[in-house]
């Protein structure tokens, strides 16, 4: 699991109402190449919440994002790209768990699949 | 300008919708007011064609759009610069001779490389007649060199003959020759290198790899989009969306077809691997009926292509609890000692709540333009699809619907869907109470929907045999849409 797909997610239990970000248990993070794309990135940049990412990036062991919102021309300077790259599509959950902020209901994450399904009395 | 587009004489519906969407991803409709959704080109038929017909002419704004259609396309055979057009061979000397000498000479220059093809529709020629027909256009002063293999500039004379109604068919074409200078087409080696028998890991439901590209344009995949399919299986949409270079994404409910395929070199991601595409950013496990995105996501994916299971080959499952839903058994808690592990049960889904979902969602987290491309099965009733009423929402604006028939009960129909209005909090809010009604009245939806019975039940010859036979006899033998 890329932490994109992290800063997607919620807990979705009947009842949460701040179940976003999900808090990361990294167990085994591993990082796999990813062809840089600029365009998808500025793309991206405005649809994503910064802090969670920047949260989720210092978890996963790169403490390399700035923690507040940076402004829009960030996205002229490579180097903040290379990062935001590597944070966002690199850095790989491959064993873990996603755990409900509200509730501590731990979503796993088995060879980098999150099991997002909820049980029959959470729906 | 004007180009006559040859199409493959296959999936019919299929070819203009996309043609005209890759114009409008290559910039056709860049300088015109145009709205997105309702955007077409200008198309016009030979001389006594059929609609059915693979020649058309098209008009489009620059050759580099026309070359750039037509090599992404995949049912374009070829698109080219009409020279001269006629019923007879005379007709079309006259007809070229006359076509302007600043069209035709930048591609007859001695430094040049070029080669003549015959081809021929609704009859065969011999090699005999080829080359005869070849030589006879020596009129035209070409003073390049002949090179079969790589010829810069690729000269076409195509033959069409009117071959009657054989087959029960009804003439397509009429006679005409046309001669032109070749533009692009598509690249159908695509097909066999991603064809279903030599892909790693398979599903039943796998999507043919044709028509996953034919999704794929339709969508508009392109490098920089992100595109989603929450039906994902196997892969076999994205791949097709990802060999465009497009970000993929896809869940799936079913986690050993996402998570585990078939071991460590037979699963969706090898499927990628495979043919060397970038990897989907990202598999997660997920239900489309309670999707766990974050309350404020929107406007995320460029596009959302899917197969949904609409119960025929493979029907849908939601969360909730089997017997739950049903009201078979009362609610329960799954004790907190068993709740690690815990494989919850999960219920039918219908394909009313299912299409439902799915146009909730896209309208929600597709950019404003962006595409739902999806496949809908019908019951075939009727001979033609004018009466069937599609999906509707008022996000939403249906430009394509390309059937596919599969059996003489029931057809799938790919819906092409654009997006043209924006989430409000009221659509939100009646989408929420719809929800609430399929869970309340979950067996009435799935009685209602069913269509396995539809396509599988069997046929009761009716007791009045004259009936039968007068039905059989009023049935059209015309079947274009099969080819």
């Amino acid at each position: 699991m890329r932490l994109l797909t992290h800063n997607m997610l919620s807990s979705n239990i009947k009842g949460v109402i701040n179940g976003f970000p999900l808090r990361i248990e990294a167990d085994n993070v591993v990082v796999k190449q990813v062809d840089f794309n600029p365009d998808f990135l500025k793309n991206m940049f405005s649809k994503i919440d910064w802090k969670a990412l920047a949260e989720a990036s210092k978890i996963m062991g790169y403490p390399e994002l700035p923690d507040e919102t940076p402004d829009h021309s960030i996205l002229d300077s490579d180097d903040f790209l290379q990062k935001f790259h590597h944070a966002l599509l690199e850095l790989h959950l491959e064993e873990g768990a996603l755990v409900c902020p509200e509730t501590g209901r731990r979503f796993p994450v088995n060879k980098g699949i999150p099991n997002m399904l909820l049980h029959e009395d959470e729906v | 300008m004007w180009y006559l587009c040859v199409f493959y004489h296959r999936l019919l519906d299929y070819r203009k919708p996309e043609f005209e969407s890759l114009a409008d991803l290559f910039g056709s409709f860049d300088d015109n007011n145009q709205p997105t959704g309702s955007r077409s080109l200008e198309w016009k038929l030979p001389l006594h064609h059929h609609p059915d017909s693979p020649f058309h002419f098209v008009n489009l704004p620059s050759e580099d759009i026309a070359r750039n259609i037509a090599n992404r396309s995949i049912l374009v055979k070829g698109l080219y610069e009409i020279w001269g057009e006629g019923s007879s061979y005379e007709e079309l000397k006259e007809a070229i001779n006359s076509y302007p000498d600043d069209r035709k000479l930048p591609y007859l220059t001695p430094d040049s490389t070029f080669r003549i093809i015959i081809d021929s529709f609704g009859k065969a020629m011999n090699f005999k007649d080829q080359t005869a027909r070849i030589q006879a256009m020596d009129y035209i002063p070409f003073q390049g060199r002949v090179d079969l293999r790589h010829p810069e500039h690729k000269f076409w004379l195509i033959e069409t003959d009117d071959y009657g109604s054989t087959n029960g068919l009804p003439p397509v074409v009429d006679k005409r020759i046309f001669f032109g200078r070749e533009i692009g087409g598509a690249d159908r080696k695509l097909l066999p290198t991603y064809q279903l028998k030599s892909r790693n890991y398979l599903g039943p439901t796998a999507m043919d790899a044709e028509v996953a590209f034919l999704m794929a344009n339709q969508a508009q995949a392109m490098p920089g989009k992100l595109v989603y399919d929450p039906f994902v299986g196997t892969g076999s949409i994205l791949v097709a969306a990802a060999h465009f270079g497009a970000m993929t994404m896809g869940a799936d409910i079913d986690i050993r077809v996402v998570r585990d395929g078939r071991g460590p070199d037979c699963n969706v991601w090898s499927n990628f691997k495979q043919y060397g595409l970038q990897m989907p950013v990202s598999l997660l496990r997920a239900d489309n009926n309670l999707p766990p995105w974050r309350p404020g996501l929107k406007e995320f994916f460029d596009a959302i292509i899917c197969d949904p299971p609409y119960g025929v080959r493979a029907g849908g499952r939601k969360s909730g609890g089997r017997k739950l839903l049903k009201g078979v058994v009362g609610p329960y808690t799954v004790p907190d000692d068993k709740r690690t592990g815990h494989i919850p049960s999960t219920a039918a889904y219908s394909l009313a709540e299912c299409v439902h979902d799915l146009l909730d969602l896209a309208a929600n987290m597709l950019v404003m333009g962006g595409r739902l491309v999806y496949f809908y099965p019908v019951i075939r009733d009727s001979e033609t699809l004018d009466d069937v009423d599609f999906p509707k929402h008022p996000c939403f604006k249906l430009i394509a619907s390309c059937e596919q028939i599969l059996s003489h009960r029931y057809s799938r129909v790919l819906l092409t869907m654009v997006k043209i209005a924006p989430y409000t909090e009221e659509i939100k809010e009646a989408a929420r109470l719809q929800h609430l009604d399929f869970k309340e009245n979950h067996v009435k939806w799935l009685e209602e929907g069913n269509l396995h019975a539809a396509v599988f039940s069997p046929d009761f010859p009716s007791s009045d045999d004259q009936d039968t036979k007068g039905l059989k006899e009023s049935k059209k033998k015309y079947r274009g849409k099969y080819v």
